[in-house]
């Protein structure tokens, strides 16, 4: 029997796992988009299942939003990514060091 | 039918983004650079929206307190953020025209973000604030990298679309687990079934620990400010006033409103955390802006400072803790216009003003422009008779109030420190020798001289009438 629980572990283990793919990732920016995708995905799956859960559409609704903003925030993410690409020539992570004080 | 499509057109909101929408196609659709009208034009359509705000023209955008909520609290700081955002494309205009940076999209990115930063300080729903919280950061993470060209803007549009979506993520993992355990969306609804409750149990602490970091990332308090002083130093010198200037003003106002309305009655889980983040931003902010030496980088850890003493009022949690948050950031966006449409108009070498050793020897060449930076610089520290006193001094009146004695003592160990290096900024300009010839040229337009005249009088003047802002803002309601 699959119960509110394991949706939340599920989401929760997502998150973490993309909160870490940001902050051990060394070499490619791209990991990190894909990383932010994943936090948002999770916040989904809680969603999503919270909403089943209490009988509530609005749950459902915003895991829509979520989809759509998520989409957006993809593409702005890319476009930066491409600027920073022409500039430096690479998108490792280490490199992003210009700016420090 | 036509007097409800007028009355649906001057609904404030309504009306700001149809007219961004007009002013893109505007842009678009002119053969010739129309990056000086689109500008103009923007200029234009916020100071309508301010005056549709203040004198309540239209209808009213907040249905029944579903998504949207209208208070004189949520159109003070409305006001705020529209005449920041006009002042702030005034003064930028020069600046992009003497980099060669006229995209026209421009202005129109910051017409949006504005409208984002409207919708978010008058959210009364999870679902409407972090639309919004998205739609404002979505277009200054476009703005912070247009100088497509350089290095740097490109760096610190990566870094601030990087922590700016984690810190989205995080704020939405908040809400997911606020809704699940509270079974609503509506800041009301919440406030009410919060209500069952002696103390929040672990989900909701949870949730309500995620919100708070995100909003603390997008307030940039410390520990979580690690993205502002890259990113004002890497954004071109005008995009950084505008994130100096306007942002941080919605930003406070949606803390303000989420603490203070669904977790009411929950002070104390919450003002642990925003006492941390207080007393830390305001040290940190004091202590690393001495060793900088750009003054982007100082200007942000000055800012990340008052996001402190901010922080401080809204602990104090009553009404004097709204007051003194509503005449202290009056007064914070006050100072960051003048400042900003000063150093907008510097320039050394043909470059426009980065270094703080570049300020050597102003007050022989330029005595008018030193002492206005002096009295802004005093007025950042707090020193009487100009408006940043009456900030603090509202600030700390209110934390007494609420018997914080040691958060207040704290406040003003963290304002006496960080005076040193507002000072110094004061003893480079006047007292340090000119070791090299070139010539410092400050050259303003006639808008921004405007302006910038019209701030200081405000600096200066604000002790003659003090009351006219004081009686506003002790009338205002969460």
């Amino acid at each position: 029997m699959i119960n509110l629980e394991h949706y939340l572990f599920l989401g929760a283990i997502i998150f973490t796992l993309g909160v870490l793919g940001i902050f051990l990732n060394k070499k490619n920016l791209i990991i990190i988009l894909m990383s932010i995708e994943l936090i948002l995905l999770s916040v989904n799956i809680n969603f999503i299942a919270f909403s089943a859960f209490i009988n509530d559409i609005s749950g459902q609704i915003f895991a829509m939003l979520t989809l759509t903003v998520a989409a957006a925030e993809a593409a702005i993410g890319l476009a930066i990514l491409v600027v920073f690409f022409r500039n430096l020539g690479s998108i490792e992570v280490n490199k992003i060091n210009k700016l420090k004080g | 039918m036509l007097n409800s499509i007028i009355n649906i057109i001057f609904i404030p909101e309504i009306f700001l983004a149809s007219t961004s929408f007009i002013c893109l196609l505007f842009g678009l659709y002119t053969n010739k650079n129309s990056f000086r009208q689109t500008c103009n034009f923007a200029f234009l359509i916020l100071l309508s929206t301010t005056v549709l705000i203040y004198f309540n023209i239209g209808s009213n955008f907040a249905n029944y307190d579903m998504l949207f909520s209208k208070s004189s609290f949520i159109n003070f700081f409305k006001i705020l953020v529209l005449v920041g955002s006009a002042a702030s494309i005034i003064i930028s205009k020069d600046y992009f025209l003497g980099i060669k940076l006229i995209n026209f999209e421009i202005p129109i990115l910051l017409l949006f973000s504005t409208l984002g930063m409207m919708l978010m300080i008058s959210a009364n729903n999870l679902m409407s604030m972090y639309l919004a919280i998205e739609l404002q950061s979505l277009s200054l993470y476009v703005a912070a990298a247009i100088k497509r060209d350089s290095l740097s803007s490109a760096e610190s549009g990566v870094k601030y679309f990087i922590l700016g979506a984690l810190s989205s993520g995080i704020l939405l993992y908040g809400f997911s687990l606020i809704y699940g355990f509270t079974g609503s969306m509506n800041f009301d609804e919440i406030n009410f079934y919060l209500l069952r409750y002696e103390n929040l149990n672990l989900g909701l602490i949870f949730g309500l620990v995620f919100v708070m970091v995100g909003l603390a990332f997008k307030v940039s308090a410390v520990p979580f400010h690690m993205w502002t002083p890259d990113v004002y130093e890497g954004a071109p010198n005008s995009i950084t006033a505008f994130f100096a200037i306007v942002p941080k003003i919605a930003a406070v106002a949606l803390i303000y409103r989420f603490c203070l309305v669904p977790f009411e009655n929950f002070y104390l889980e919450w003002s642990q955390i925003v006492i941390f983040l207080s007393v830390a931003s305001m040290f940190l902010g004091a202590i690393a802006a001495i060793a900088q030496s750009n003054i982007k980088r100082l200007l942000a850890y000055s800012s990340i400072g008052h996001i402190g003493y901010i922080l401080i009022a809204l602990v104090a949690a009553n009404d004097d803790g709204v007051k003194a948050s509503s005449i202290y950031m009056f007064s914070y966006m006050v100072m960051n216009i003048a400042i900003f449409a000063i150093l907008l108009s510097i320039k050394v070498k043909n470059e426009y003003l980065v270094n703080i050793s570049d300020l050597k020897g102003l007050s022989k060449s330029n005595p008018i422009v030193s002492l206005s930076i002096s009295i802004i610089m005093l007025s950042m520290a707090g020193i009487p008779p100009f408006i940043g006193f009456f900030g603090k001094f509202y600030v700390f009146i209110a934390a007494i109030e609420n018997e914080l004695y040691v958060l207040s003592i704290l406040g003003v160990l963290a304002s006496v420190i960080s005076a040193y290096y507002y000072l110094r900024i004061i003893k480079i300009m006047y007292f340090d020798n000119k070791n090299n010839e070139e010539q410092l040229i400050f050259k303003i337009s006639f808008q921004s001289k405007v302006i910038l005249s019209l701030s200081l009088f405000i600096i200066i003047c604000f002790i003659l009438y003090p009351s006219l802002l004081i009686n506003i803002s002790a009338s205002l309601t969460i």
